[in-house]
């Protein structure tokens, strides 16, 4: 260190506070709040770090600290390798106008010195790194988001429209597990709009032809088949391992069915449905928004709800609601924006216009109401008339 | 008046109108004049004892009746009323 940097770091020194590793250790175990900051590079944060704390490493302190710890009077533990560097980070964000930044004497190495916890972080390999760079960019997405992408786990109940496009989003965005839950085979009548299968697959099963388009896409996903109709036997099973769910079924039976199980399992459901030129999109979030018997307490007569085998439907028009569900689904694993909750999104192609209703918790739901009891609930199977089948 | 959107599933009731135009100072008056050129409609929203179905929800603007007032709910020139029944397509 020459003379300058000398005078410079005893003047830091006296105006900066620091802390031993003991009252640091001590703090985090009280549940003291303040914020711990890594300030590092990003070599050296990656061979282990501090639990919980944020890296903002000293290059990027003036540009990112103010988006990392928005709260100026919370105190701000600063550290790097050996508490030089983060002395003169602390110096920085004092002038920035953080009123208790702090600096963590001995630093990182001091601490593992101690024998105090550390942990390695998770970080992209260089394949991936290249594979999902725009998320990298996007500041809402980055590291951290693309690594709970990758953690999730999304079932798509259904292989067919709806689930066609939303998988094939949610595999290029890198979710790194993906259910289908489909038994049917693939006709061809299904590939005027489920595009995850070919003309070649004709005759093969739903879930595997879908698995071959994922795995060409995005060999990260591992995908999981459910080659099975859901039914009251075996929905809970099926749910059980899942963070999301995107219901992109065809009859009244398994939403119903689904919609007692996912409020019983407290898990969260992006609805869509299509006819004809129309679509709906909305996120069941047990508990947080209503329910689908919040918003249809009864299933309608079958002559009012007519199928897509029935009723026909425009190709395009799954894409565009399975593509909104999909949205949805990121933006619940990343718990970023505002998703649909308690928001009915229609949608009319024809005059190419959305609308939102407001859907409201129903106090008497009896799925997710003040008494309910949705483990006791009917089915539907009989009521409708409908086979229990899904896309 | 007000606009009241039929959905697909009802168009036929209607003669196949994507909205169609009726009048009341609230809701139930201006369903029953909704009734009054299109009676078919009148049991695919009503239930067999006259209150709202519970398969078919109806908004005016973008607040569900059930909510506010229900038939009574008072209706403004120029709200807009929308039908809403459950939709299953997926496939």
């Amino acid at each position: 260190m020459g003379q300058a940097s000398q005078l410079l770091m005893r003047r830091v020194r006296k105006e900066v506070m620091e802390w031993d590793t003991a009252k640091v250790q001590r703090d985090l175990a009280d549940g003291e709040r303040f914020a711990l900051v890594d300030v590092r590079e990003t070599t050296e944060w990656n061979e282990g770090h501090l639990p919980d704390a944020l890296h903002v490493p000293r290059g990027f302190l003036e540009l990112r600290i103010e988006e990392a710890v928005p709260d100026k009077d919370q105190p701000v533990v600063l550290y790097c390798a050996s508490g030089v560097r983060s002395l003169l980070a602390a110096e920085t964000l004092k002038q920035l106008g953080y009123r208790q930044p702090v600096s963590l004497a001995g630093g990182y190495n001091g601490w593992k010195n101690a024998g105090l916890p550390t942990v390695l972080p998770r970080t992209l390999g260089d394949e991936q790194r290249k594979r999902y760079s725009r998320h990298l960019l996007v500041p809402e997405v980055g590291e951290a988001g693309q690594l709970k992408l990758l953690d999730a786990k999304v079932l798509l109940l259904g292989a067919g429209g709806l689930g066609a496009p939303a998988a094939l989003y949610l595999a290029a965005a890198g979710v790194g597990t993906l259910g289908l839950v489909d038994a049917d085979v693939v006709e061809a009548s299904n590939l005027q709009r489920q595009i995850i299968h070919s003309t070649a697959r004709i005759g093969r099963r739903k879930t595997e032809s879908a698995r071959e388009t994922i795995q060409g896409l995005n060999p990260d996903v591992k995908v999981v088949l459910h080659d099975e109709w859901l039914d009251k036997s075996n929905v809970a099973r099926i749910i059980a391992d899942y963070d999301v769910i995107v219901d992109g079924t065809d009859n009244f039976p398994t939403r119903y069915l689904l919609n007692d199980a996912s409020v019983i399992a407290d898990k969260p459901v992006v609805h869509g449905s299509v006819f004809r030129f129309e679509g709906q999109v909305t996120v069941f979030k047990p508990h947080d928004g209503p329910c689908y018997r919040c918003l249809f307490p009864e299933p309608p007569p079958p002559e009012l709800a007519p199928s897509c085998a029935e009723a026909g439907v425009l190709g395009v028009l799954p894409g565009t609601i399975g593509m909104l569900q999909a949205t949805e689904a990121v933006k619940l694993i990343l718990g970023i924006g505002e998703p649909l909750v308690g928001r009915l999104l229609t949608y009319d192609a024809l005059s190419e216009t959305f609308d939102e209703l407001r859907v409201r918790r129903d106090p008497q739901c009896p799925a997710c109401g003040e008494h309910a009891h949705p483990e006791d609930l009917p089915t539907y199977e009989e009521f409708c008339g409908l086979p229990v089948r899904s896309a | 008046m007000s606009v009241v959107r039929i959905p697909p599933v009802l168009r036929p009731s209607v003669g196949g109108a994507r909205q169609v135009q009726a009048s009341g100072d609230t809701l139930g008056a201006l369903l029953d004049d909704l009734f009054t050129g299109y009676p078919v409609i009148r049991e695919q929203i009503l239930s067999p004892e006259g209150g709202l179905s519970r398969f078919v929800n109806v908004f005016v603007n973008d607040q569900d009746a059930r909510f506010l007032q229900g038939l009574e709910t008072p209706v403004a020139e120029g709200d807009t009323i929308v039908l809403l029944p459950a939709m299953a397509g997926g496939a």
